[in-house]
């Protein structure tokens, strides 16, 4: 407790984007205009009423909020814990969390004006969200995906086509989430007077580490309310999965006064050992990545290494610059999980509760199985089930069919 | 008095304009870098730009793009690019800066990299993802080594924010003709030159100009606004292509047409 009294806790970013010495902006001089001009529309937008009943309506009658707080009895019992709920976000429309924050900067973008909008996406889940509610407006939606990425995940790049989006493949650097991010970068600097970049995650240069925080909040505040409904307080625990990092402050930033311990659990990859992981809390150093300061993984040149993750939405080297400050906080553990442990955390989940998780989450699963003795029988956990399986199952299926 | 603020004085006397060339440090090699900077300066060059390659630099278009891919494949690092400065050195006495995104920089250690720069014989260093906002712990730490810091102006940037970047650069200041990343455009914005005089009213420092710079007629119409121009994509493809050419060619056949563009006697 004497640690975390030293670091404030709230009121985060400062005016200039930082988390203590993380964040920031660092983006080239073209784009800092347009980076004030964001931040200017967010503020207003923030405090004005209309803008926050517009997000609620479509949060509510197209994305299909609040999500439910499910017990997951079975698995709470093969955990030993007194409870453990899971926060459905996997119920979302799309399949994922990803759609709070693309509804909000999809309303963003109409009250700036602008006339486009780019993602990236390596998944395609933040992909599909993004074109989705750019079909939903009315406005052209290009995404950005690496060449890799869009063999990996066929279904998802069709799924952005139908919604008349274009993906546009990006060959360069590694092919993946990290050069789709640079290569959206480009695009904004080029085309920044008329279009809007709808980063997907708590990562980049403020103000988006702070926005995207804010529209994943509501992942936090329907859990408190509904623990808070059922006769239940804090919970001991709240566990959630980080690559950027967004639904997991997501879930956990409403509750940083509380007294919940926080757990966010990393890709391990192949293993903490091997140089194929994506854990940049647990293993990186600090480092610029797309904008801002945080945690990375990298060599000791700064050049930026490849991430490895059975999972394409862990599958980056980067992290969210407010947990690189948690972290330092003392306010909320990191751990990893590897893809092995993840494969069980889907076998698990799937049977024992009838719920098929996305890779992303199957990792908070993997580590909770493994890590069970650290759980107290009066212990309460909620795990953010940030996404279904759906778009997995092929993954997974080949997965788990090859020996080890 | 340091290299650069030297020359841009001695450019006013004779009222030239700066010509400014960007390779990337590593590509084609170290060795070619180095051997090509003297021929360089032979045929007009007032300035090198060197470029420190990075994974992801996302200020740049295609060509240097490739070209820093190409520099790390082949192992290029910041010591090593010191290294290279510093054997320039011992032939020329031409204004260097490095162009190097923030994190090589910050994994050199700022304080470490102020020191060895300067002993290499580094006169400046320009970071495009730095703004003026960020890092005072390593803009103390190049004032104190007396290295220039370039900023750079974009046309997107506010008349309020342009004197903020004014006030901050040392040694000149770096004007982005475009909006957008490096490398080579068709025309040049018809919007350039009511631009650059908005920027020189910002500021006393000379005015450089780059990005999207390619041939020796757009040179010519860039600098009439400005202090200098700064070619950087159309070098480093025209080292891609005639990489069996020797340097004194190279240099006479690609540097020396901009020279003349800008009315330089070589």
């Amino acid at each position: 407790m004497q640690k975390m009294r030293r670091f404030k806790l709230t009121g985060l970013p400062d005016s200039g984007g930082h988390f203590g010495p993380y964040g920031g902006k660092f983006v080239p001089e073209t784009l800092m205009t347009a980076l004030e001009e964001l931040e200017e529309a967010y503020r207003s937008a923030k405090k004005d009423p209309r803008f926050k009943k517009e997000l609620r309506f479509y949060l509510g009658n197209f994305a299909g909020r609040p999500t439910p707080l499910t017990e997951a009895k079975r698995l709470g019992k093969i955990l030993g814990v007194r409870h453990l709920f899971l926060k459905r976000e996997d119920l979302l429309h799309t399949g994922a969390h990803k759609i709070n924050n693309t509804l909000g900067q999809v309303l963003l973008t109409v009250r700036m004006g602008k006339k486009r909008v780019i993602a990236e996406t390596g998944a395609g889940q933040h992909g599909v969200a993004t074109a989705t509610v750019s079909a939903l407006f009315g406005i052209p939606c290009e995404v950005y995906m690496g060449e890799e990425d869009i063999h990996r995940q066929a279904l998802n790049v069709f799924r952005m086509k139908l919604l008349g989006a274009r993906v546009i493949s990006v060959k360069t650097g590694s092919q993946t989430l990290k050069d789709a991010v640079n290569e959206a970068i480009r695009d904004w600097v080029t085309n920044v007077r008329d279009t809007h970049y709808i980063i997907g995650s708590v990562i980049g240069p403020h103000p988006y580490p702070e926005m995207v925080r804010d529209f994943q909040c509501v992942i936090g505040r329907e859990t408190r309310a509904d623990l808070k409904k059922i006769g239940l307080g804090d919970p001991e625990y709240l566990v959630a999965c980080v690559g950027g990092g967004s639904n997991s402050i997501g879930l956990f930033h409403p509750f940083l006064k509380s007294r919940s311990k926080m757990i966010g659990v990393e890709a391990a990859g192949l293993g903490l050992h091997t140089a194929q992981h994506a854990a940049a809390l647990t293993l990186g150093t600090t480092g610029v990545l797309h904008g801002s300061k945080s945690r990375v993984l990298q060599n000791k040149d700064g050049q930026i290494d490849l991430a490895h993750s059975i999972s394409a939405g862990l599958d980056y080297p980067g992290v969210g610059p407010e947990h690189a400050y948690l972290k330092m906080a003392g306010r909320a553990e990191y751990v990893a999980a590897t893809d092995a442990e993840a494969l069980l955390g889907v076998k698990a989940l799937s049977q024992n509760e009838g719920i098929i998780p996305a890779l992303e989450p199957a990792h908070a699963i993997g580590y909770l199985l493994k890590h069970r003795g650290r759980f107290k029988k009066s212990d309460t956990i909620v795990l953010c089930l940030s996404g279904r399986g759906d778009k997995d199952v092929e993954q997974i299926s080949k997965a788990l069919n090859e020996p080890d | 008095m340091n290299r650069i603020r030297e020359k841009f004085l001695d450019l006013k006397k004779k009222r030239g304009k700066a010509l400014i060339f960007y390779m990337t440090a590593g590509d084609p090699s170290l060795a070619a870098n180095q051997a090509l900077i003297p021929f360089l300066e032979k045929e007009g060059a007032d300035l090198i730009e060197l470029g420190v390659p990075f994974s992801d630099p996302l200020a740049d278009g295609p060509v240097i793009q490739a070209a820093s891919q190409r520099a790390l494949k082949r192992g290029t690092t910041l010591p090593k690019i010191l290294t290279l400065v510093r054997n320039v050195r011992k032939k020329s006495q031409i204004p260097v800066l490095l162009m190097s995104y923030l994190n090589p920089l910050m994994q050199y250690g700022y304080e470490r990299f102020a020191k060895d720069a300067k002993a290499a014989g580094v006169d400046g260093v320009i970071v495009p993802d730095l703004p003026p906002e960020e890092e005072r712990v390593f803009v103390r730490a190049l004032k104190g080594k007396k290295l220039d810091l370039v900023y750079l102006l974009a046309p997107t940037t506010g008349p309020a924010r342009r004197r903020v970047i004014a006030k901050a650069s040392s040694g000149f200041i770096y004007y982005v003709s475009v909006t957008g990343v490096t490398g080579a455009r068709r025309q040049i914005s018809p919007s350039l030159r009511p631009d650059l005089s908005a920027a020189k009213k910002a500021s006393r420092l000379p005015l450089c100009v780059g990005f999207g710079i390619a041939t020796p007629g757009q040179a010519k119409a860039a600098a009439a606004g400005a202090d200098g121009v700064i070619i950087g994509s159309a070098l480093v493809r025209a080292l891609e292509k005639n990489s069996k050419m020797s340097h004194g060619l190279f240099a006479k056949k690609f540097a020396a047409p901009f020279a003349r563009a800008l009315g330089k006697a070589v």
